[in-house]
């Protein structure tokens, strides 16, 4: 081989090894941590609506005024589907957000991991906060020993939306409102109406939203009206469900056979439900009724049909409401878990809590009432917002959660998978989840 | 002695300069050879160690850990994750899927492939369109092919509302315990058959024509000559289809993500979607990494089985 040649070669590789090793160390440099003077503050989400993101950056904009260390503040969206998925895996990779929403499914193992800052100091030591008028209630799912892990933002209790111009073109005689007036607002008056839209037009009857014959723990909102629960204690606003109540499977109690046999021959001899693999969207006209948080009333602002609101019907058990929560967390892993804790403490302020009540229902006592909640959601009338939102908040119980929620959230949805065939067993198949989870609870 | 005018102008070389003054060069030809050789497989094997062989490490390195993943914490447990593998309920459904799938995939694909081969290599007009039509779905995302799907296989889908047009009621696909499997294999035949289908027309195209001529001229009819003829000669293509379906068909994921989620009762669940249910969705990453560590067993071993046995049936390897 010529000298040019073995020159050239040899100058081709140690240009690529150069080029390699100076994207290494930029890569390197580029990943590491911004000045005091210069924070970005991240805080994951799995809202995408447009006006609550229009509402979070206002309140985040105006805090960067007072406040010009902080150079940007963002809200990442993570689809809901995935969102604890995602969270874990970012926190895993070192890459945690400053701040983060969390489900109350996974708030005991979130709570119990050390994954969370405790907010109490800087909550208790902003002027002007009022720690104390955060609702016990509300923020027991969320402390540990005394003190408080995430700030729940969100208490939101699950309501009967109906559709009244479906309800009317099916011919029913009585509506939602009408039988909670007569107090015969109960499950099986509500499936009756629900059968019947199915029947008599081309759409579907009740939606229990984002169950979708997965996400049993929307199911809750059912078995709760017949005293049923998953495990015992399992709803966290009476108690712990991961203290040593969490331990015994309540899916083959009598309550919770008699609830699933009701959904059941709800599904498959009524047809007042869509069926597995059928879909049906209340809020796109598609379902009469649907069982869903009061939080996506924002999705009826632009659907053209007349709308109501009640309360869970009730059951053998009598009205039993039920609530879905929501915390935001600031991550211990966060490169700046005080500005991230200071922020917090402005987005959750009193003024900032009453703007952010139009979508989610406060956790401060002073604005639980129907003239706080009237001024930042037009679209429920004050009677609606005493019926579901005051009252479901006040007597309503937090939807199941314990302590690897993740895996016995597979578990129960694979051993419930054989109940939403026509044929099933009912009583073996919830025999079936208990054998299944029993072992994760006792861990 | 006579001096030509070119040695007198021709000075002398450094090198051998340097040489004739008993100090050798360090930068040797050989030398500067083995150095740009290391050079040059540097990215390469730079690459190959960070993002293949170090993950690989640090999954065996993981599946021997307990890790919580949320507060970080990680505690070696030996093999209490490969024993609680053992000993998993859910672990003989899994099994069940991850084989019956791979069969599935593997028999249809290559079965249907090579008859569309066949079928295509014929000297017909419209051959081209049809090579293109089902080539295509190769190039198609597979997110927005299995999400189309997704759509026609529901209850109240596009595949069911067409039966009911000729009076067949169709079953719940997806969500029935058989039909869920069948659907996915299905899916994932039609996504990738394009490409096998490809590989196998090259191949027969490869077939010596004085060969079937022979074949015709001793009286073999079409049967015999496929047999003994055309299907030895493309062994070697029917090797190569067979090891890439398989560890294919050992690596889907995004189909069962998309269709499944592994249900209905772990029927769809594959060993690599249980591992990523483990991992990333129950956070038990050491159990997760155990189920990997056996998965990557089950695929070395096949795929060295099939490398052995290739010599038994593949034409032409020695």
């Amino acid at each position: 081989m010529s000298t040019t040649r073995r020159r050239v070669r040899l100058a081709s590789a140690a240009v690529t090894v150069v080029t390699l090793l100076v994207a290494a160390l930029a890569a390197c440099s580029s990943g590491s941590g911004s000045s005091a003077k210069n924070i970005s503050l991240r805080m994951t989400v799995w809202s995408n609506d447009k006006s609550q993101n229009a509402l979070f950056n206002s309140i985040a904009a105006s805090y960067r005024q007072s406040h010009p260390e902080i150079s940007s503040i963002t809200f990442d969206y993570i689809p809901i589907d995935n969102y604890t998925t995602a969270l874990t895996t970012q926190i895993a990779g070192s890459n945690p957000p400053d701040l983060a929403w969390i489900l109350e499914r996974d708030a005991p193992d979130f709570v119990s991991s050390g994954a969370l800052t405790d907010l109490t100091p800087t909550l208790k030591g902003t002027s002007g906060y009022g720690y104390d008028d955060l609702a016990a209630s509300a923020t027991k799912l969320w402390e540990q020993n005394g003190k408080l892990f995430a700030y729940p933002f969100s208490t939101s209790p699950f309501g009967m939306f109906f559709n009244k111009d479906l309800l009317a073109k099916a011919g029913v005689s009585q509506t939602p409102e009408q039988l909670l007036a007569a107090h015969q607002w109960t499950w099986p008056n509500a499936i009756k109406i629900a059968a019947q839209v199915a029947a008599k037009t081309a759409k579907q009857g009740l939606v229990i939203r984002d169950w979708n014959y997965k996400t049993w723990i929307q199911l809750a909102s059912v078995w709760r009206a017949w005293g049923a629960q998953a495990w015992s204690a399992d709803e966290a606003w009476g108690a712990q469900a991961w203290s040593a109540d969490g331990k015994t499977c309540q899916f083959d109690s009598p309550q919770m056979q008699q609830a699933m046999s009701f959904l059941h021959s709800a599904i498959f001899t009524d047809k007042a439900l869509p069926g597995p693999g059928e879909t049906a969207d209340f809020f796109a006209g598609e379902s009469a009724l649907t069982v869903t948080q009061i939080s996506r009333a924002s999705l009826l602002a632009k659907h053209p049909f007349n709308w109501g609101i009640v309360p869970l019907p009730s059951g053998p058990a009598g009205s039993s409401q039920v609530i879905g929560q929501a915390g935001i967390g600031v991550m211990t892993k966060g490169q700046h878990k005080q500005q991230a804790a200071d922020f917090l403490a402005y987005f959750t302020n009193s003024a900032n809590s009453a703007k952010l009540a139009q979508y989610f229902p406060p956790a401060r006592k002073s604005q639980l009432t129907t003239t706080t909640l009237a001024k930042a959601n037009p679209l429920f009338t004050a009677q609606q917002l005493q019926s579901v939102v005051i009252d479901g908040i006040t007597t309503g119980s937090v939807l199941p959660s314990h302590q690897n929620s993740a895996k016995l959230s597979t578990l129960v949805q694979n051993a419930l998978d054989p109940l939403w065939t026509p044929n099933a067993n009912v009583d073996s198949v919830l025999k079936g989840v208990c054998q299944a989870i029993d072992p994760v609870l006792k861990q | 002695m006579t001096v030509t005018p070119s040695q007198t102008r021709t000075p002398p070389r450094p090198a051998a300069a340097a040489a004739r003054g008993g100090r050798r060069q360090y930068w040797t030809t050989r030398r500067r050879d083995v150095l740009s050789g290391w050079l040059f497989v540097l990215p390469q094997t730079l690459g190959f160690l960070a993002f293949v062989l170090y993950p690989l490490a640090a999954v065996v390195y993981y599946s021997f850990h307990t890790s919580n993943l949320l507060s970080g914490v990680t505690t070696y447990s030996g093999t209490k994750n490969y024993t609680q593998l053992a000993h998993d309920p859910a672990v003989p459904s899994v099994v069940r899927a991850t084989a019956l799938f791979c069969v599935g995939l593997v028999v249809f694909n290559i079965a249907l492939a090579l008859v569309l081969a066949l079928l295509l290599n014929q000297k017909l007009r419209g051959t081209t369109v049809f090579r293109t039509l089902f080539f295509s779905p190769v190039v198609i995302s597979l997110v927005a092919w299995t999400i189309t799907w997704n759509f026609l296989l529901q209850n109240n889908g596009g595949i069911n509302s067409l039966l009911r047009v000729i009076g067949v009621h169709g079953p719940n696909w997806l969500r029935g315990h058989d039909s869920a499997l069948i659907s996915v294999v299905i899916v994932q035949v039609f996504k990738n058959v394009g490409l096998n289908m490809v590989l196998f027309l090259a191949a027969l195209q490869g077939v010596p024509r004085s060969l079937l001529e022979a074949a015709d001229i001793d009286g073999a009819g079409p049967w015999r000559r496929f047999r003994s003829v055309i299907l030895p000669l493309i062994s070697p293509t029917t090797l190569l289809t067979t090891i890439v379906t398989i560890s294919g068909s050992l690596q889907v994921f995004a189909q069962i993500q998309i269709l499944t989620e592994g249900g209905p009762n772990n029927s769809t669940n594959v060993l690599v979607y249980f591992f990523y249910q483990q991992a990333f969705g129950n956070h038990d990453f050491g159990y997760g990494s155990a189920v990997a560590v056996v998965l990557f067993l089950i695929i070395l071993v096949l795929t060295s089985i099939q490398w052995r046995l290739r010599k038994r049936w593949v034409f032409y390897e020695s």
